[in-house]
């Protein structure tokens, strides 16, 4: 984990033109903000999660990075060279470095094309020479720990850990430095997801690939991730070393979050933080402090003013008042 | 009293490849006023028992053996369309993953909040006055304007808030809550899950509650049913599941959930394996090819063996809970 | 597909036509062309199968080269407008909207012109001919495969392994050829064999009514219209024209909806 960081994101915004209707052309913004300014950076061999519920900008955040999305602010740094903004051509360059694993485990893989063909289309997309494809199938099925023969499949004769697999194959054949993959884990099973995270971490150690990992399901941040981020309204919350972060929450999003997620223990007391009303809209962000509108210790300030980026320890942080270790909310507040 | 009592319930459909048993030998109860959950992967068959409930199976799909007993008198395997139809939606209700497929597009909430009650005998201004109040149950705000709006107008988790308003509207026996907090996220699938609790208290009815979810299943449900590959494995109150798991199967996807790892784990544990081909059913223990616990023993199907009251789990060491939790 | 009666049905109605098309010149018992005064209205029998018509030319021989007219014509001009049609149909769902806007206006406005003027307009332009009949196919089958093809690309531009194909530095040619028109090319297939009947029913009435193919080539519209006119002489030549084109449109159309109920298992029964 040591040398130029793999990734740098540096202030990045991503905007969406929003469709009005002629006859309100007054009130409301042009174009909102998916995501509204962030920056962080991953090294060689560490995972970078980036945490939030849905609309929080976390898939867009990732479609940036790639280039799918275009960047309307700021800077992705890939390997040292400015990526942002780049045309096909030279962008394809990079995206073999840089490859992407997206939430359908069975809808990410062309479905008239067998998993032979798919685990080796980053060949037939950036060229072959002198490559044996049947050799190259079976290092990669081996890879990621599934029988040979798996190679005449079709995606639909998968089951959804056997084609995570199928598409963790394909993410790694062109040797990335960089694998972002989003929801790695939704749609599996319980007892598929350890077999995908395990594996993730294999290749990540066994690659030194970095990784940047997005998800709702913090359980399995946990056990992945060596730094994290908490998405809320396209904006980064706090950020820091996810077992500093387990342990110790600051932001009370980040509390409300880790709070929300149930374990499998009928006898853990629940002491949980309750976020009242829903996500905003992005077309009326609240003012102040945008998550004023759901916190529970919000106070006058916090409508009023937007809290400044504070460092602390390494944790980087967006709160008026932050929480101390194990803080309560000072009164729960129902749906 | 149970509400619905499901008795070695066997379902099979037709295939091109054969004949697929989808549920083998099926049996629980749901007991008055309680919430009982459904626990397994994908392929445990839980669209299956709810379809064989509903009376909802595909064309190609039959029930070989068992009864499905509603409220201690109507056999539902055996009920006529008309009567099935008479009971959908009033006594037993449903909500499904998605509450789109609950709610018409093209139709404000209030118009269907009140088509729901057509069979109630209730004025106009009492239907209305029925579906505020739901509204206000779920907390859905301004819930008296709220009826004369679209679904559309709604975000996701108030429109889950609605289905569930309506199903709830005519104050059923029993609601089959299927995944119904899955779409949802974090945040509002806990504050789902106590409004459904409360609710529950509230009509006193009782809730068959289907998720892939371990943790929401341990905070929101009195009992467990825990099936795999068609069949119950283990069955008890959440504790006796949760806390003594009688069954290799329930014991391993325990294991599994990454909520339980507090520390970080090098590796996380994993069932490796597939579920058998359910066309093919193998003899025997149906979890026999992926238990670490595998014995000769295997070979003959294990007899349902109660270990406690009201637990059960289909397994040869049921009765011996130390070699079960021994990992290979 | 064989386990079903009406696809057998139709394969074999098929196969007849075309191996009759095929080996026509074997098969055939006298040039389709050939003047017999002599012969003429002879009744069907053994030196003529199928009678001779008013010029004494047999009709059995006229209705095989016939077949290979009506196939080539069908076959031919639906694989151009499908090639067209899919080409067009890729640019419009994968390109951009002003360009997808551009193109509906055309295939919208190449719909509306009713068959039979677009026939007539055509045949002053080039004069009956065999062009004109294939051009009159394929303009009026473009506009809705391509249609068919821009919808179903629109649907699968955004799905999550064309996304991943970009992501991976694909190129938009790969995109198309690779990932989009092996998922979007079935129905269009299906809809193109329910087609080719139609087909031929236009070449038949085309040259039925003297816009098409040029006597004395055979064709079975020109048939069916020799027939027509001579019907107080005899009935066999309408039935020699009529036949051929009541077994090959039913032979297609079955043949289709075979195709589609294998393909698509959803749509059976319905």
């Amino acid at each position: 984990m040591s040398g130029a960081p793999v990734l740098e994101v540096d202030g990045v915004e991503v905007t969406f033109p929003v469709n009005r209707p002629l006859l309100r052309p007054f009130g409301r913004p042009h174009s909102i903000k998916g995501v509204a300014g962030v920056s962080f950076e991953v090294k060689r061999g560490e995972t970078f999660a980036l945490v939030g519920e849905s609309g929080s900008g976390k898939t867009t955040l990732a479609r940036a990075i790639n280039g799918l999305q275009p960047v309307s602010a700021g800077s992705v740094t890939f390997e040292g060279q400015r990526i942002d903004g780049l045309g096909r051509a030279e962008m394809k360059l990079h995206r073999r470095r840089m490859a992407m694993m997206f939430q359908d485990p069975i809808g990410s893989l062309s479905p008239r094309q067998t998993v032979g063909e798919l685990v080796t289309e980053a060949f037939r997309i950036h060229g072959s020479e002198g490559r044996d494809m049947r050799a190259e199938t079976a290092r990669l099925l081996s890879l990621v720990g599934l029988p040979l023969d798996f190679a005449d499949r079709y995606p639909h004769q998968l089951s959804g850990g056997q084609a995570r697999r199928v598409g963790v194959a394909r993410a790694i054949a062109f040797n990335p430095v960089l694998v972002v993959a989003d929801e790695p884990t939704a749609g599996l099973d319980v007892s598929v997801q350890g077999e995908v995270l395990n594996l993730l971490n294999d290749l990540r150690e066994r690659l030194g690939l970095a990784m940047v990992i997005i998800t709702h399901n913090l359980h399995v941040v946990r056990h992945v991730a060596d730094r994290m981020a908490v998405m809320y309204l396209g904006r980064f919350v706090e950020t820091g070393k996810t077992e500093a972060i387990f342990s110790e929450p600051s932001h009370p999003y980040t509390a409300a979050l880790l709070s929300a997620n149930p374990e499998p223990d009928p006898d853990k007391a629940r002491d949980r933080i309750s976020l009242p009303a829903e996500v905003p809209s992005l077309l009326a962000r609240p003012s102040g402090c945008e998550f004023h509108t759901r916190c529970p210790w919000a106070r006058e300030i916090c409508r009023s003013t937007p809290p400044p980026a504070s460092e602390r320890a390494g944790r980087v942080l967006t709160c008026h008042f932050p929480l101390g270790p194990g803080e309560h909310p000072p009164e729960r507040i129902g749906l | 009293m149970s509400v619905l009592s499901v008795n070695g319930l066997t379902v099979s459909f037709t295939t091109d490849g054969g004949t697929l048993t989808a549920l083998r030998d099926v049996s629980f109860d749901i007991p008055d006023q309680r919430i009982v959950g459904v626990v397994g992967e994908s392929g445990c068959g839980k669209s299956t028992l709810i379809n064989a409930i509903l009376g909802l199976l595909a064309d190609n799909g039959r029930i070989d053996a068992g009864s499905v007993l509603f409220q201690n008198d109507r056999e539902l395997t055996r009920l006529g369309d008309s009567d099935m139809r008479a009971l959908r939606g009033q006594r037993i209700s449903t909500v499904f993953q998605d509450p789109m497929g609950a709610l018409n597009p093209v139709l404000s909430v209030g118009h269907q909040m009140i088509n729901v009650q057509y069979r109630s005998g209730r004025s106009k201004a009492e239907k209305i006055a029925r579906a505020v109040e739901m509204l206000r149950k779920v907390r859905i705000p301004d819930a008296d304007t709220a009826l004369s709006r679209y679904p559309h107008q709604f975000s996701g988790g108030m429109k889950q808030r609605i289905a569930i308003a309506m199903a709830l509207m005519m104050e059923p026996a029993l609601l089959i809550a299927d995944e119904p907090t899955t779409a949802l996220d974090a945040t509002l699938e806990v504050a789902t899950i106590e409004l459904l609790k409360e609710l529950q208290r509230d009509i006193g009815c009782s809730v068959l509650f289907i998720s892939h979810h371990l943790g929401v299943i341990a905070e929101l449900c009195d009992e467990v049913i825990v099936m795999y590959a068609g069949e119950v494995v283990e069955r008890g109150t959440t504790r006796q599941v949760f806390n003594d798991p009688r069954h290799p199967y329930t014991f391993r996807l325990l294991d599994c959930d990454p909520a339980r790892q507090h520390q970080r784990v090098r590796h996380l544990p994993t069932i490796p394996g597939e579920i058998p081909d359910l066309r093919r059913r193998p003899e025997g223990c149906i979890f026999a090819a992926r238990c670490h616990r595998v014995h000769y023993a295997c070979m003959r199907t294990p007899p349902v063996t109660e270990v406690g009251n009201g637990h059960a789990a289909r397994c040869w060491l049921a009765g011996n809970p130390e070699t079960v939790k021994v990992t290979a | 597909m064989l386990r079903e009666p009406l696809g057998v049905l139709g394969i074999s109605l098929v196969l007849l036509v075309v191996l009759g098309a095929v080996f026509a010149d074997f098969l055939a018992s006298a040039d389709p062309s050939k003047i017999s005064p002599r012969n003429r209205f002879s009744s069907p029998g053994f030196e003529h199968l199928a009678g001779t018509d008013q010029l004494g030319r047999d009709l059995f021989s006229r209705v095989l080269h016939g077949g290979q007219i009506a196939l080539a014509v069908a076959l031919g001009s639906t694989a151009v407008s499908l090639l067209i049609g899919m080409v067009l149909g890729l640019i419009a769902g994968y390109g951009p909207r002003w360009l997808d806007n551009l193109l509906i206006l055309v295939f919208d406005a190449m719909k509306s012109f009713p068959t039979v003027m677009l026939a007539l307009a055509l045949v002053t332009l080039f004069g009956p001919s065999l062009t004109a009949v294939v051009v009159v196919v394929i303009l009026v089958n473009v506009p809705g495969y391509a249609r068919i093809i821009r919808t179903q690309t629109i649907a699968l531009k955004s799905a999550e392994y064309v996304t991943a194909a970009q992501s991976m530095g694909a190129s938009t040619a790969r995109v198309l050829r690779v990932h989009i028109l092996p998922n979007v090319i079935g129905p269009l297939l299906i809809l193109a064999s329910m087609d080719i009947p139609v087909v031929i029913a236009i070449e038949a009435g085309m040259s039925f009514l003297g816009l098409g193919v040029r006597p004395p080539t055979p064709s079975w519209g020109a048939i069916l219209n020799d027939g027509f006119a001579n019907i107080r002489e005899s009935y066999w030549i309408v039935v020699a024209g009529g036949i051929p084109i009541i077994l090959t449109t039913l032979g297609f159309t079955f043949l289709g909806e075979t195709l589609r109920d294998v393909f698509d298992p959803r749509l059976k029964g319905r």
